[in-house]
């Protein structure tokens, strides 16, 4: 499999609402295999661009480019070869979750059988449910059949637009293991836009982050972090002493904050070490480590720029 | 993809419990028409009669089978579009109001196909809808009623039709009658392409047939001019089967206008479907 192989290239899109310009010359790639992660505040345009690729919302101007051939003039070939969960997965609520599936697999473009659906249920974990009425189902129960229904006609391109709002913390994590099951074990190509940070940050392998409509940053999410210091916590028995070692020693300028058991820092990742051994050698107890959620940090950062 | 997504809208109304307040509206109706006349029939038709028994002699069965559907016909205008409306009204605004909209709008279908495969499912209901309305009516009719010849009440007089010269009359008067409960329908799923609500359609709908028909028996000359055109001018032209002779290019007339009033709708809401972008 060809991972340089381009599945999305958007061009300098724009999407006009009136004299509202919702997206301003957004333009990014996703290779085959990628975990796309989409990053951005509420109204930065995330949701305009998603739906933009699945043919949702036309586009003012801008290049959409699925599986190298043009959305506007291949939109059925390409649409047959994504699944995708558009904000919150909406069922007809009146069917049972087999029932929602037959229909939307019968216009996906290929022949679904019984046994495909009933694995895809199984593999989401609804087994037992398939009979069940989806006016009975909780929000994270609609949300698996969502990715269900995604999977349904074994798509190349998964495109999930905030899979885990609403959902409790067994929910996202069940989801998350979800998306890495299907990059790791299926070889998707994955599009995810989320609020949460920590979720992108630990799935997925390139990102964009845009805000007003504008792209702020995009790349590696390993390189992007990479180049930022760590914000790192020490949790120890004496402060006091502490605080006398560091301002003397060479860390004294990446000393952030103290409380009565931590010292914070902003430092590299080579740095963690030898301030560990520097209070090490001066008999002070270190109880914790901690490194903060560096994605957050950097997203904030971005967006307040 | 175009049938396939047409049995998917079959499926959609089968499962969908509003479908059958139509059908049992009709049931509801006709039953309760059909209790009254058994009642109070002789009544009713002694009353048309009554004006022309100085000249003429009614024998036979006059309140049979033939005469309830007739009646039963009349009452098209006013109820059954409504029934109709309710369920073809929330075609594409129920799929926006529920969000489904965006799932089925991200196959690999187009947009006009999923809205023919929609207007040919609101097809197929209306014929449905007709033919519970003539088995409430004809079939029913007759089974309580028997079966006899047909007086019609004229403005210029009484016409009697040979119990054998009705049956096609019946036919043909039902299929001008789905004809009209289609334009109905087109309608309804055209609004509903405005709208991301079902009450949006269907109330509109009602207002639209309600508005023309005000319009349609105003005596005002002003309107004189556009009364041909409307197309609830044309909802009882299955009337025009029970004339003698036939006006054949009365019935023609009709049938043009109802089915370029379907076209045109059809035209309009392929348009607008096309160029909507889906927020919901």
């Amino acid at each position: 499999m060809d991972n340089n192989f381009k599945i999305v290239e958007v061009n300098g899109l724009v999407k006009n609402y009136g004299n509202f310009c919702a997206v301003k010359n957004v333009s990014f790639d996703v290779y085959r295999g990628d975990v796309f992660g989409f990053l951005g505040p509420n109204g930065a345009g995330k949701s305009t661009t998603l739906r933009t690729i699945l043919s949702l919302i036309r586009p003012s101007s801008g290049v959409i480019k699925l599986f190298n051939k043009d959305l506007h003039t291949h939109r059925n070939f390409i649409l047959s070869k994504i699944g995708c969960i558009v904000e919150k997965p909406d069922f007809y609520k009146y069917l049972s979750a087999e029932k929602n599936l037959e229909i939307f697999a019968r216009i996906s473009g290929i022949s679904v059988n019984k046994k495909k659906i009933h694995e895809v249920i199984e593999f989401v974990g609804l087994k037992g449910r398939e009979k069940h009425k989806l006016s009975g189902f909780s929000h994270g129960m609609k949300q698996r059949l969502g990715i269900a229904q995604t999977l349904i006609h074994n798509p190349e391109l998964i495109i999930l637009d905030e899979p885990t709002t609403g959902l409790d913390p067994q929910g996202i994590i069940d989801i998350r293991n979800l998306i890495l099951q299907l990059k790791n074990e299926q070889g998707k190509t994955v599009v995810l836009s989320s609020h949460i940070l920590s979720e992108i940050e630990l799935i997925a392998n390139r990102m964009i982050i845009i805000n007003k409509g504008e792209t702020v940053v995009q790349g590696n999410v390993a390189h992007l972090l990479s180049s930022q210091e760590l914000i790192v916590s020490f949790t120890i028995d004496n402060v006091e002493e502490a605080k006398k070692i560091l301002y003397k020693s060479q860390f004294a300028n990446q000393i952030e904050s103290f409380s009565a058991t931590t010292i914070l820092f902003h430092t590299s990742k080579q740095s963690i070490p030898q301030i560990n051994k520097l209070l090490c050698d001066y008999n002070i107890l270190i109880s914790s480590i901690e490194t903060k959620r560096k994605l957050e940090d950097y997203f904030l950062k971005l967006i307040t720029n | 993809m175009f049938f396939k997504n047409t049995y998917n809208e079959l499926l959609k109304i089968a499962y969908k419990p509003r479908s059958y307040i139509g059908i049992g509206g009709i049931t509801i109706i006709f039953s309760l028409i059909l209790f009254a006349l058994k009642l109070d029939g002789q009544f009713y038709i002694s009353i048309i009669t009554g004006q022309f028994e100085q000249s003429l002699s009614f024998e036979g069965n006059i309140l049979n089978g033939n005469l309830i559907a007739f009646i039963i016909l009349q009452m098209l205008i006013i109820h059954v579009p409504l029934l109709i409306a309710f369920v073809t009204g929330d075609m594409i605004s129920g799929e926006s109001a529920m969000g489904t909209i965006r799932l089925l709008a991200t196959k690999p279908i187009s947009r006009s196909n999923i809205l023919l495969s929609k207007f040919l499912a609101s097809c197929v209901y209306t014929l449905i809808v007709i033919i519970c309305l003539i088995i409430m009516s004809l079939v029913l009719g007759k089974l309580l009623f028997g079966n006899g010849d047909l007086i019609v009440l004229k403005s210029e007089g009484l016409i009697v039709f040979q119990e054998q010269d009705i049956i096609w009359r019946f036919f043909y008067g039902f299929l001008i009658a789905f004809l009209s409960l289609v334009t109905v329908a087109t309608l309804s799923l055209t609004l509903s392409c405005f709208s991301e609500n079902s009450i949006g359609p269907i109330v509109s709908t009602m207002g639209i047939i309600l508005l023309f028909t005000i319009i349609g028996t105003l005596e005002v000359p002003v309107f004189d001019n556009i009364k041909p055109f409307l197309f609830t001018t044309h909802m009882a032209a299955w009337r025009y089967f029970f004339d003698d002779p036939l006006s054949i290019s009365q019935i023609i007339y009709s049938i043009a206008i109802l089915v370029a009033h379907i076209l045109f709708l059809l035209c309009v809401a392929l348009y607008k479907f096309n160029k909507k972008d889906i927020l919901s």
